[in-house]
């Protein structure tokens, strides 16, 4: 069974069609790159698929389990984790917090475990204290738990973006342009970290990504968007040679 | 040592008020000081739950003082007064059913909050704080068109399940009761909003669309923290209402909120130690300012001009509120505290205690 399976998408704000017909089929532990121009509806298939929105037509299907009418904390409890475009991290709570957060969805204590705090509740918090601090730890961010995201570096907090996707523990990454505002070393670092992250779990990772350079030392298998539409896919040679690609990007010269 | 500080200091604090009490040393009116310190302690702790941590704009919080304070008084007067007939329980049982009697109230006003919380799952800002001024006057209006407990005219009797437990045993019941809740309060919220659970209630206020895609269940997070705070507040209002022995809907009107409300910001949004100070403060301001004489003195320089005005100080004590607020906004809108606790604003404090 794929991991993800996305059938006859479509997605319409108004008169504007943001999303058309758009398929994908992910088995599971691929690394694969969604591009197109500025406005080609890349974030909002993310949006759907992480169940922001309500598609207008087509099926998504995670592990089997169709996700229509789920509410986004219930589509992330399946194991789908992202980050966004601009970051959105909580900015006035530490970085450890907001690595704690996420794991809302299996948290294992109730408000009043809260409130008695007997050993269930000390065992819970143990457990989710232990994956974030390793999770800290393993993404070099441990010196900073204390800090508040907002005091950090872009760099750094797409860094802890990063990471608090991963203390859902996902089994798909939705990465949305981790690269976009970073300078060049940072971005050779976030290249390195994602190819980390792709190894050292059992992940599948769809990336949205502006800068070909992230893209093509990553991805295996491309996409390509443009108005909604799928118009090309394949390895990243196969991309930058296809014309229809290259009209998309720069034009059509013939205008 | 260090663990147990705070609790052993407050409990000493406790048992030698009650002492002060019990042997006649501090008289009925610092008891009823006190006593009203302590409920609106309750009231800005438990609305900074939503108005602080969640960040929520909502201005009917009376309204859940008013349902805690009507159920837990007629309950009261079920179980042992004499307007609905006979006592339904011996007096001596009046000091184990009242805390009972309280919770209850506390559990009344947390199924109204609903009211409130499904709105929000949806609305937020203005909107929301419309809805609950309007929530705010539903309450009030239903109570006042309920004639059998009194509607407009107010509803008493519950003095009586006072003074079984004074027969009982003679004791300053009330006052125990007060700094029990209280405790429990802020205990309470405490524990609720430091555990990785209530930060969720955090996450929803600084972004409420991560907080979500991030697998906090939004909806249920709201639904549990408006529960909580109006189940407080409802606890403030039945003690209210067995501390004066009558209850009027109107003394649960817009104006209270408005003084929950002006603790909260005076304390500093999201900071539970800046609402227990301000609770403290806002108090002691308003029981000065009932002095006559005091009034009189502050104004002289005014009435030596003006000799045929005769201020009251019922009334200048609204000039007094409205003014501390304007003044708060505009030279410190964060309030006393901004969003941070006591032991931030002072680390060297955690030495010495630690609060859980
Ligand atoms: N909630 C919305 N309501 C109306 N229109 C929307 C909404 N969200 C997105 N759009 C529109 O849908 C189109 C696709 O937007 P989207 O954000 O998916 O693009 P994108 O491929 O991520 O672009 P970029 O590279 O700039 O991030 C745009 O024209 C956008 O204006
Ligand atoms: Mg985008």
């Amino acid at each position: 069974m794929s991991l993800l399976k996305i059938d006859g998408l479509t997605q319409r704000f108004g008169g504007l069609q943001a999303v058309s017909e758009f398929n994908i089929e992910m088995k599971g532990g691929e690394l694969m790159g969604l591009i197109g121009p500025n406005g080609a509806g890349k974030t909002t298939i993310f949006n759907l698929v992480s169940g922001f929105y309500q598609p207008t037509e087509g099926t998504i299907t995670l592990d089997g389990t169709p996700t229509a009418g789920l509410k986004p904390h219930q589509v992330t409890s399946l194991g789908v984790a992202r980050t966004f475009q601009n970051i959105r991290l909580w900015h006035d709570m530490t970085v450890l917090d907001n690595i704690r957060i996420a794991q809302h969805y299996r948290m294992g204590y109730s408000v009043w475990d809260s409130v008695i705090r007997g050993r269930k509740y000390r065992e819970c918090e143990q457990r989710i204290l232990k994956i974030a601090e390793e999770l800290l730890d393993a993404m070099s961010l441990t010196e900073y738990a204390r800090e508040f995201p907002k005091n950090l570096p872009y760099g750094l907090q797409r860094r802890v973006e990063i990471a608090r996707a991963m203390s859902i523990q996902p089994k798909l990454l939705l990465l949305d342009e981790p690269a976009a505002g970073l300078n060049s070393s940072d971005v050779e670092g976030l290249i390195k970290l994602i190819r980390w992250i792709h190894d050292s779990f059992d992940i599948t990772i769809l990336m949205i990504e502006h800068q070909m350079k992230v893209v093509t030392s990553l991805c295996q298998w491309i996409k390509v968007i443009d108005f909604g539409a799928t118009i090309a896919e394949g390895t990243a040679e196969d991309i930058q040679s296809n014309p229809a690609v290259i009209k998309a990007y720069l034009g059509d010269d013939t205008i | 040592m260090q663990k147990y500080s705070l609790n052993v200091l407050m409990a000493a604090l406790a048992v030698m008020l009650l002492a002060l009490a019990h042997f006649r040393i501090i008289d009925n009116y610092i008891q009823a000081v006190l006593m009203f310190v302590g409920i609106n302690i309750m009231m800005s702790t438990s609305l900074n739950l939503v108005n602080g941590n969640m960040g929520e704009f909502t201005c009917g919080h009376a309204a859940f003082m008013c349902m805690g304070a009507y159920t837990s008084s007629v309950l009261s007067v079920l179980f042992f007064g004499k307007n609905f007939g006979p006592p339904m329980f011996p007096e001596s049982m009046a000091m184990i059913v009242f805390p009972a009697i309280i919770l209850l109230g506390g559990v009344a006003a947390s199924l109204t909050s609903v009211l409130v919380a499904v709105p929000a799952f949806k609305t937020r800002d203005d909107y929301l704080a419309i809805i609950t001024i309007a929530v705010n006057y539903m309450v009030i209006s239903a109570i006042e068109n309920m004639d059998f407990i009194g509607g407009s005219r107010g509803f008493q009797g519950m003095k009586d399940t006072v003074w079984a437990m004074n027969d009982t045993i003679s004791f300053p019941w009330m006052l125990f009761w007060v700094i029990t809740f209280t405790v429990f309060c802020v205990w309470t919220i405490r524990r609720f909003i430091t555990s990785t659970y209530g930060k969720g209630v955090n996450a929803v206020c600084q972004d409420e669309v991560a907080a979500e895609i991030m697998s906090v269940n939004t909806n249920k997070i709201k639904l549990v923290n408006f529960m909580i705070s109006a189940g407080l507040a409802g606890c403030a209002g039945g003690l209210f209402a067995h501390i004066v022995g009558y209850v009027n809907p109107q003394s649960f009107n817009i104006l209270k909120s408005t003084e929950a409300m002006v603790m909260v910001y005076l304390g500093g949004m999201g900071s539970l130690s800046g609402a227990v100070i301000s609770a403290i403060v806002f108090t002691g301001l308003l029981e000065v300012l009932r002095s006559q004489a005091l009034v009189d003195a502050m104004l002289s320089p005014v009435t030596l001009f003006f000799p045929d005005w005769d201020p009251s100080a019922g009334v200048i004590k609204w000039v007094f509120i409205p003014l501390l607020l304007v003044l708060i906004m505009q030279f410190r809108p964060e309030g006393i505290m901004g969003n941070k606790e006591l032991s931030d604003v002072f680390p060297k404090l955690k030495k010495y205690y630690t609060f859980k």
